[in-house]
């Protein structure tokens, strides 16, 4: 297993893993595929949700407030009387919506920066990586947080925004380090050597060996994006009210943690998992490429 | 590698970049600045007199580096909500930020390393899947999740905590560590894993080095062996990765804060977001992340100090 990526240094760590990676070369364990199946069916039920047969999720005569899951109510009511199964996959839209918008943003954004950083080099170079370094200081939940609250914008738009802003600089600073290990590569020389200007050379020889890698990075970004939209939501800062989020649900059900914990454990646990299956799947795609977890 | 002098002056230039742009930042707001940091019930004479103290007829360039020097003397304003001087109400606040982000590290470490510890010594074995099973589950779970879910079963069902606040050190040493456990564990919780890979990923290439062999057929206990010959240069990257963490956490304590009633810096910030006292905001955010900065320049030097082949080479 050879190391083609050289340490991007700065902030991000490049974990090559060096043994049992050759093993699983081939085939995704059980768990990936229950992972997969976890996004696949609450993808469906979100997408589906207002054709399910289930409560309206701002309907406050669901049941009765703050109950245990019954036949009505299967994840139960939060202290509203709102039911939680129902909340739960209308929120979940937001999450999916939310994270992968921003990872996809960042990602065009970033990908783009890097690519030209990592490709032309010196004050190109020198510029980019200081400015994503400048970017990266910022706490992160912070910036977002500030950057919501005086645009007073709380719409779908900002909050991909400033989700996207955390993931640029570490998008930048991958994508940089990538296209620094294959612009050294024979074929790049050899496309040169015939003649290929560097834009042609970027897009038809660059380009598609930064994608793979690129991509199963974005999985663990998805990942790392919705735990960030649920932290904004808890700080009320995300997508405004009554449109459910996990974030802001979990909020919600805090003061009443000594009378149900259900309004806590249904967004909980939908959160739980998708941030898990996200990371399996990402982890399993990098292993495959011979990469082991990025740490973002 | 680069030098110290280009690190040092590259430090400066990153400090000097991430204080212009929170002092910006309140420029960039929009309609009339001094509105925003007032509010709208605000009468026009107050108004005169913060443009003036603000300098706000200077050009941003000139006013910057006044506030930049008034800054260095220690002086990042004052709030206009509360009267109180920025950097007084950042000083109250930070011990209990830094006090909780290090006992949450100690938590993430005594957990870490030990998991590392028996993965790395049978790779691939059933113990390393189920700990490396057990931290995926710990970083999918994020820490204001555990945070709710913690205080929901130790503090409400089970009563062994309070979650009223802070008891402060100089009240009682003992209570102080008690009201921070359960906040600390749920900001700990999610370092495990990434400590725990990078230092089990470093440990499996250090017991295949040949020193290793060598202590082994020289029969040393396999405690021993991990102990006082492979711990030290495997821990390079947890080093690095524990370094960052810190200065990230520092400013990513908000949320724990917030749920445990904790007088943090985070929950100082967050309010000051709130409350749009921008000019809280900007002191704020120009401590946590000159913080950052000047942590992870400490981490490259502390670098040197644990491996000596890169103060070699660095110059350090």
């Amino acid at each position: 297993m050879s190391i083609d990526t050289p340490p991007p240094g700065g902030t991000v760590i490049d974990q090559t893993v060096t043994d049992e990676a050759p093993r699983q070369r081939r085939r995704f364990g059980v768990a990936v595929w229950v992972s997969g199946a976890w996004l696949v069916l609450l993808s469906f039920g979100a997408l589906l949700a207002p054709w399910l047969p289930l409560a309206d999720p701002d309907d406050t005569r669901a049941g009765v407030p703050l109950s245990i899951p019954t036949a009505g109510n299967w994840l139960g009511t939060d202290s509203l009387g709102r039911d939680l199964l129902s909340r739960t996959l209308y929120g979940a839209r937001i999450s999916i919506v939310v994270g992968v918008a921003a990872v996809l943003v960042s990602a065009v954004v970033g990908g783009a920066i890097g690519l030209v950083a990592g490709y032309f080099k010196r004050r190109v170079e020198t510029v980019t990586l200081f400015g994503a370094d400048v970017l990266m200081a910022f706490p992160t939940l912070l910036l977002a947080a500030s950057i919501v609250t005086f645009t007073n914008s709380r719409g779908l738009v900002t909050v991909v925004g400033v989700i996207a802003l955390i993931y640029l600089g570490p998008t930048i600073r991958i994508v940089r380090a990538l296209t620094l290990s294959i612009a050294n590569r024979e074929f790049v020389t050899a496309s040169r050597s015939l003649g290929a200007r560097n834009g042609r050379i970027l897009r038809r020889e660059i380009l598609p060996h930064v994608v793979p890698t690129l991509m199963s990075a974005m999985v663990v970004a998805v990942a790392g994006a919705v735990v960030a939209e649920g932290g904004l939501a808890f700080l009320n800062l995300s997508v405004a009210p009554p449109t459910p989020t996990w974030g802001a649900m979990i909020a919600a059900g805090k003061p009443k943690i000594d009378e149900s914990l259900y309004p806590v454990l249904a967004p909980g646990f939908a959160l739980f998992m998708t941030v898990l299956s996200l990371t399996l799947i990402g982890d399993a795609l990098q292993r495959r490429q011979g990469r082991g977890l990025d740490v973002l | 590698m680069t030098s110290l002098v280009t690190r040092l002056a590259r430090l400066l230039a990153v400090v000097l970049a991430v204080t212009f742009a929170s002092y910006s930042m309140v420029s960039l707001l929009p309609g009339d600045v001094v509105v925003a940091v007032l509010g709208e019930t605000s009468t026009e004479a107050d108004r005169q007199a913060a443009r003036e103290e603000l300098n706000l007829d200077d050009p941003l360039p000139v006013r910057y580096v006044q506030w930049l020097g008034d800054a260095l003397s220690g002086d990042l304003g004052q709030s206009y909500r509360t009267g109180q001087p920025v950097s007084e109400a950042i000083g109250q606040r930070l011990g209990v930020t830094l006090e909780l982000v290090l006992l949450s590290q100690i938590f993430a470490l005594l957990l870490a390393i030990p998991m590392a510890v028996f993965g790395a010594l049978k790779p691939g074995s059933f113990v390393d899947k189920a700990l490396s099973g057990v931290q995926l589950a710990f970083l999918a779970t994020p820490g204001y999740l555990v945070a709710v879910v913690l205080m929901a079963v130790f503090a409400v069902k089970l009563g062994w905590f309070d979650t009223t606040g802070l008891v402060r050190f100089t009240e009682s040493p003992f209570g102080n560590i008690k009201s921070l456990l359960l906040p600390s564990l749920a900001l700990g919780l999610e370092q495990v894993a990434v400590y725990a890979r990078v230092l089990r990923t470093d440990l499996v290439t250090t017991f295949d080095q040949d020193f290793i062999w060598y202590a082994r057929a020289k029969g040393n206990s396999t405690s021993r062996i991990v102990l006082h010959h492979a711990l030290r240069p495997s821990s390079i990257g947890l080093v690095t990765i524990t370094g960052i963490s810190i200065g990230r956490l520092i400013g990513g304590t908000v949320l724990v804060e917030s749920i445990f009633a904790l007088p943090g810096l985070g929950r100082y910030t967050i309010d000051a977001i709130n409350n749009r006292d921008f000019i809280a905001v900007q002191g704020a955010v120009v401590v946590l992340t000159v913080g950052f900065v000047l942590v992870n320049f400490l981490v490259d030097v502390l670098h040197g100090a644990i491996d000596p082949r890169i103060r070699v080479r660095t110059g350090l």
